[in-house]
């Protein structure tokens, strides 16, 4: 399911199914996409940040157009205990690998990894990000 | 044949992209099939381009047909020149007959009896335009071939769209001599620019696909919003709001192509509006501001901002009305009144 922004219209809620993941996207490019995800974030039920959010960083190849600094969204991360992705969309194998991270993710959140929880693969990463 | 003739008839082959110079030369007719036969196209354009100013010097050519073979160039390249649009009004109502003669002499005429050293060139093309060129000298010296500016009329019509030289100085002798010509009484120039010769046509003689006010009793449901194969497992969450987005895209741009345009421009004289507390400006004098909005397809580029996601829909209709009211340059001051709002000045 694709939004541009939270909440989402009431309309479809029974057409919805059970959200196990939420991916935050901010374009580094647009300065309004960073202020949209942070009024949006304020939309999200509390539960969701045991590791069932993430935040997506898109159009970093080009760092000529970075609007957006890379310690706002750090600290954005750590603020809501979530882990935040790089990628570039336009690279072919780029865009090829984060899905296949994000699909990972999803993957565990959802519950279909036996003796793993969002929680604590979220918990790995945050580890791991601090080393 | 004059040295300044074979100059400028080498430094216009030169211009001409070396796979368009047997088309162009076949098209000005000067030169002979036979002779045109005897020129080697594969070599570099620098010889191509003397050994025709040698054919030119065999046919003994003269400015006046240098001139044709310029014009046949810019009629080609119409979108490297920057055209402005101008309007003719006329008293009478009566559509007159038009005839092509008596509007060149009449044209000649009057551009020579105010200035003698000018070149006056003169191509009819088929969809009625008429296309004039005029190199502009002054009393003591010949024109310069280098600087002519372009005028296209089309017969049936009140608008001529004119490609000026730097030489702004002769711009108001150009319009005397056209609304002379023509039979008008009054000349205006329109605050609509562009690179794109057809598509200020396009605008002024409204062939662009115009939006008509259509009531849609309910909303178009199920319209493909993209024409690329959507993947039924994504679920777009905001479909309803996508689909709104169209719509009004739609209703204010239509279907069709836009017309090029490269620039539009706003000149404000509207008073700085600011919190009471920051009192910015003292004296209560309207800011001035320009804006200008700049793009190689303007108006394609301002459909395209609401569906990206970069800007609300409805678009401001500041922006929307460009081709209906056959403008990009505007100016807007306050309107005199209770409510301090500004409004688009004629």
């Amino acid at each position: 399911h694709i939004a541009t922004s939270l909440p989402l219209p009431s309309e479809r809620d029974r057409l919805r199914p059970r959200i196990d993941l939420i991916v935050f996207m901010i374009d580094i490019k647009s300065k309004c996409s960073l202020k949209n995800v942070e009024a949006s974030l304020a939309y999200v039920d509390g539960s969701f940040f045991l590791g069932k959010v993430c935040f997506l960083v898109t159009g970093v190849g080009r760092v000529n157009c970075c609007s957006i600094e890379i310690n706002a969204i750090s600290k954005l991360g750590e603020a809501y205990c979530s882990p935040v992705l790089f990628c570039e969309l336009e690279l072919e194998g780029v865009r090829l690998a984060t899905a296949q991270r994000l699909l990972r993710m999803l993957q565990i959140c959802a519950g279909l990894v036996p003796g793993f929880s969002a929680l604590s693969f979220s918990l790995l990463m945050r580890h791991s990000a601090d080393d | 044949m004059d040295e300044t003739v074979a100059e400028y008839i080498r430094r216009t082959v030169l211009k001409i992209p070396r796979d368009e110079i047997k088309m162009m030369l076949q098209k000005w007719g000067f030169l002979s099939e036979a002779q045109l036969q005897t020129l080697n196209f594969h070599q570099i354009k620098d010889n191509i381009s003397l050994e025709v100013v040698q054919l030119c010097e065999e046919n003994s050519a003269d400015i006046k047909q240098a001139a044709v073979l310029d014009i046949i160039y810019n009629h080609l390249y119409q979108n490297k020149r920057m055209w402005s649009v101008y309007q003719m009004r006329k008293t009478g109502e009566e559509l007159e007959y038009f005839d092509i003669t008596d509007f060149k002499k009449k044209f000649k005429r009057r551009l020579r009896s105010a200035l003698k050293n000018v070149t006056i060139t003169f191509r009819e093309y088929e969809d009625n335009a008429i296309w004039i060129r005029v190199a502009w000298g002054t009393p003591y010296r010949p024109p310069n071939q280098y600087k002519p500016s372009y005028v296209v009329y089309h017969s049936q019509t009140p608008y001529a769209f004119i490609s000026a030289s730097v030489l702004k100085s002769n711009l108001p002798l150009l319009c005397q001599a056209l609304i002379v010509a023509s039979n008008y009484h009054d000349i205006r120039e329109m605050e609509l620019r562009s690179h794109s010769l057809n598509s200020l046509k396009d605008i002024v003689f409204k062939r662009y696909s115009q939006n008509f006010q259509t009531y849609c009793p309910k909303p178009l449901q199920g319209r493909a919003v993209e024409a690329e194969s959507v993947d039924l497992r994504i679920i777009n969450e905001n479909r309803s709001e996508k689909e709104r987005i169209q719509r009004l895209n739609q209703e204010a741009f239509g279907d069709g192509p836009q017309p090029i345009l490269q620039f539009a421009q706003y000149k404000l004289e509207t008073m700085f509006k600011s919190s009471p507390e920051m009192d910015v400006l003292d004296k209560k004098e309207p800011f001035r501001c320009l804006v200008k909005f700049s793009s190689p397809h303007l108006l394609e580029s301002l459909k395209s901002l609401a569906p990206a996601g970069m800007a609300d829909a409805p678009l401001s209709p500041l922006l929307t009305c460009i081709p209906q009211k056959a403008r990009n340059y505007f100016r807007i001051r306050e309107k005199r009144g209770l409510a301090p709002e500004s409004f688009v000045s004629p």
